[in-house]
């Protein structure tokens, strides 16, 4: 029945958006406010993925109760965001002072591939699990439908980990110390904004939120490597979509791809990935600054 | 005196270069000719380099050459090398004819962006499209004919290394040609002072088109000879990844000479052969440290590198486009 | 001076924001005239020079070029059309050398600015080249980076660029400024004698911003005076430059 499959379409939709969310968010927020495209942002989800199974791992192999792995998640997120990201952006991106934008793609690059084979090195390639926590929370009946609640909860963390961006960066000091960053670093740093450190904090961050969508979706997937390689693409392209630097914009950019993708898998879907691109290719010629974003400077 | 020494250099390396066949053992034959294919393609987006762009969706290109080959023989029973080339060289010359009018017009991220774009709807098409394009599995590319000959299954590897030496000097040649010409000079100016390009009278967007479209052409010719020389085709080669490794290798061998993608990619497919065999969990690791070592200590990369050494033995006071 | 008008502003104005950088310009320059600008800092003197040759557009008013209206065509129209320009900062391709530079000038000229097999560097052109810089003195430097170069020594590159064109307008800005004052005189005589051949039969028109007095009353006829985006005064040089209460107003109370 069509009603049926335009719900099915609805829930899956926002199921996949709230992971291209959760996946974008941190990508065009680092970039805002570094000017960073941080290609090493999959290898940050990866390294949730991997962590959160290896610590839903520890706390079954323990026979620890199951409630116990959903903190392991945020935990494995939390761990790679404190670690890793501060290292990454004192060690290396400092260095890129008064280097363009493509030279700090490329450093980033760097990191992926360096990351693919450490990821390789500590885990194997044999894929991971780290289901119990997908299970644990059981099913839902809406309708004729039955939905795995997990999935569900994914839309309602999305939804919380969106208010909670929304509420640092407009309403906090932290908030207010990033924006004035983001308007202008050279001006902030001489009105005595410590910039290299609110970059620092917003790096972290943003390695903290593509580390949280790893590590949630971990109990979805097969945890292989390549799984970095392949959402930051199309984390590129949701960011793209919703303007980069606007996270307003990834949250309705990744709405609409999330919706997209999904009616095109039940309608056409041979098209879904070619609708993917094809939309981000269309916003990058006739909206470069994101379908949601505004003109700021001009095109030569 | 040193002329004599360069042309008895220049003299040694051509002979190699012919006798390759005989004097190097048949992987290692082979892993050349895949280095002067792929030479091509890191050559296109050198070129582009030179106007500042970095095209991180030349597999568009590359994919599409080497399709447009294989679609050649599964759906046309074509199996003529010139004809297949000829044609990978048109439709990639119309593609980047029609893409370059939107490319042309951006820069920096933009660019990159937009490039890896159009390179991914191609993958996905690649990818989805079974029926005609083979999806995962790809398709086969049977030996072809050269230039109407039936070629055997001994000298295969002898003909295919010819048919890329061939194509990757006519490739060198023009890009050598196109560096020291108007075109060529003001693609470097629109790096260099954008401005001025466009207060001299000429079009940054004009320019980047043009060579845009050499680009492409290179970028498909690369593809092309490479499906010619594996025998095989699939969507990975429209991949990000796959373009990353081209950039990869250009930035590896620098911008100072239409020479270095050729050598940088020799470098790269030996050192990869010798790698994964030894170490499969580091060679990814290896290639990040270097363009990490190369960003930081020598961004003008292993040409910059063979430059500053050659000015160590005799300092040079001019500037010239090397070769 | 009954020769023909090269360039004619018509209530020239653009303003940013709430600020009306120039407020309606009208100025006549006539072939075979120099013309010195004069006036404090942001008074409108190079974002008139940006309207001119079309690097902003104009909020109001037109521009109008030996005869055709060129508001609203962009640096590289303008530039074709014969008006050329140098600039405040010299803008010179820093990585090529400084024959290299003029070498493209000359080429674009010629319209061989797609040419992608013929080198940039023909025996026509290089003579070409040759001859120009050494008219202005910078001969010695053909092989010489830009990036190395001295101050006055881009400036003049700058300004061998824009002659490059064959332009019958030269609209220069500051081309001593950053120089030292025993420089001066040489780059701007250097520059106006290679200025005043003249070109297609026709004599060029030279503009030049300058904030030296001494070098404005030397060599300009004419002097426009720019005060707050509007041009206070215009007349001979001798008869501007010495009216007190124009001083006094514009370059406040100074002797």
């Amino acid at each position: 029945m069509l009603t049926e499959r335009l719900l099915a379409v609805l829930f899956d939709g926002l199921i996949f958006g709230a992971w291209l969310f959760l996946v974008s968010a941190g990508l065009t927020f680092v970039y805002g406010v570094l000017r960073v495209l941080n290609v090493a942002h999959g290898s940050f989800y990866a390294l949730g993925a991997y962590l959160a199974a290896t610590l839903v791992g520890l706390v079954v192999g323990r026979g620890l109760s199951p409630a116990l792995t959903y903190p392991a998640l945020v935990l494995a997120a939390l761990l790679v965001g404190l670690t890793v990201g501060p290292a990454m952006e004192r060690l290396l991106l400092r260095r890129l002072a008064g280097r363009d934008e493509v030279t700090g793609l490329l450093l980033t690059f760097a990191v992926l591939l360096i990351f693919e084979d450490v990821i390789k090195l500590i885990w194997g390639v044999t894929p991971w699990a780290a289901d119990a926590p997908y299970g644990a929370l059981g099913q839902l009946k809406l309708g004729a439908v039955t939905y795995a609640v997990y999935p569900l909860a994914l839309i309602g963390v999305a939804a919380l980990m969106g208010v909670l961006l929304w509420f640092l960066t407009g309403r906090t000091a932290f908030g207010k110390l990033v924006s004035a960053v983001i308007a202008d670093r050279e001006v902030s740093a001489a009105l005595g904004v410590d910039v290299g450190r609110v970059s620092n904090l917003a790096f972290s961050l943003g390695t903290f939120l593509a580390a949280l969508g790893g590590a949630l979706v971990a109990p979805m997937i097969s945890v292989v490597p390549g799984i970095s390689v392949e959402v930051i693409v199309i984390a590129f392209a949701v960011t793209v979509i919703g303007g980069l630097g606007n996270v307003a914009g990834a949250a309705l950019g990744a709405l609409v791809v999330g919706l997209v993708r999904t009616s095109a898998l039940y309608f056409f879907p041979e098209l879904d990935l070619f609708l993917v691109y094809a939309l981000m290719t269309l916003v990058l010629i006739f909206r470069p600054y994101g379908l949601f974003g505004r003109a700021e400077i001009r095109r030569i | 005196m040193r002329r004599v020494f360069k042309g008895l250099g220049l003299g040694l390396v051509g002979l190699g270069l012919l006798g390759a066949p005989w004097l190097l053992p048949g992987w290692l034959l082979f892993l050349l000719s895949l280095a002067l294919a792929k030479g091509l393609v890191v050559l296109g987006v050198l070129v582009l380099m030179w106007g500042g762009l970095v095209s991180f969706g030349h597999g568009l290109y590359f994919a599409a050459g080497a399709y447009t080959v294989a679609f050649l023989a599964k759906f046309l029973g074509v199996r003529e090398a010139a004809l297949g080339l000829l044609a990978a060289a048109l439709l990639n010359g119309v593609l980047a004819g029609l893409l370059g009018l939107f490319l042309s017009r951006y820069r920096a991220i933009f660019f990159g962006m937009l490039s890896v774009a159009f390179s991914m709807i191609l993958y996905a098409f690649l990818l989805k499209f079974y029926f005609i394009t083979g999806g995962t599995d790809g398709l086969r590319v049977p030996i072809p004919t050269v230039l109407g000959f039936e070629v055997s299954a001994r000298d295969i590897r002898t003909v295919n290394y010819f048919v890329n030496l061939v194509f990757g000097l006519l490739g060198l040649f023009a890009a050598w040609r196109l560096s020291r010409s108007p075109l060529g000079y003001l693609m470097r100016g629109v790096k260099d002072n954008e401005v001025r390009v466009e207060y001299m009278g000429a079009s940054v967007k004009a320019t980047v088109y043009g060579v845009y479209l050499f680009s492409g052409v290179l970028g498909g010719l690369g593809g092309a000879l490479v499906a010619l020389s594996v025998g095989h085709v699939a969507p990975d080669l429209a991949y990000w990844t796959t373009s990353g490794e081209f950039v990869f290798v250009a930035i590896l061998g620098g911008t100072g000479s239409v020479l270095s993608p050729f050598l940088a990619s020799a470098l790269f497919e030996l050192v990869r052969n010798y790698a994964i065999k030894l170490s499969p969990y580091t060679w990814q690791l290896s290639l990040g440290l270097v363009l990490l070592g190369i960003i930081f200590f020598y961004p003008e990369g292993l040409w910059g590198l063979y430059e500053w050494v050659k000015g160590r033995w005799r300092p040079k006071s001019s500037s010239k486009p090397s070769i | 001076m009954a020769s023909e008008v090269v360039l004619e502003t018509v209530d020239l104005a653009r303003h940013f924001g709430g600020l009306w950088a120039v407020a309606g310009v009208s100025v006549r320059v006539c072939a075979g005239e120099v013309v010195g600008i004069v006036g404090p800092n942001g008074s409108g003197k190079t974002t008139f020079l940006n309207l001119v040759t079309g690097y902003l557009k104009p909020d109001r008013g037109k521009v109008i070029y030996l005869g055709r209206e060129i508001t609203g065509l962009g640096p590289r129209q303008v530039s074709r059309l014969g008006v050329a320009r140098s600039f405040q900062i010299p803008q010179l391709y820093a990585g090529m050398t400084v024959l290299e530079n003029i070498l493209m000038a000359l080429a674009v000229r010629e319209g061989q600015a797609l040419e992608f097999f013929r080198p940039l560097k023909t025996a026509g052109r290089v003579k070409k080249a040759e001859e120009l810089l050494e008219r202005f003195g910078l001969s010695k430097l053909l092989n010489v980076k830009v990036s190395a170069l001295g101050g006055g020594e881009r400036k003049l590159l700058d300004v061998a660029i824009a002659f490059a064109s064959e332009p019958k307008l030269l609209l220069l800005d500051e081309p001593t400024s950053g120089i030292s004052s025993a420089e001066r005189y040489q780059v701007i005589e250097t520059v106006l004698r290679a200025l005043a051949e003249p070109v297609g039969g026709r004599e060029r028109a030279v503009v030049f911003i300058e904030h030296d007095l001494e070098v404005v009353r030397r060599y300009a006829r004419r002097v426009l005076v720019f005060f707050e985006g509007k041009v206070l005064a215009d007349g001979p040089a001798a008869q501007v430059l010495e009216d007190e209460s124009l001083r006094q107003r514009v370059f406040g109370a100074r002797g």
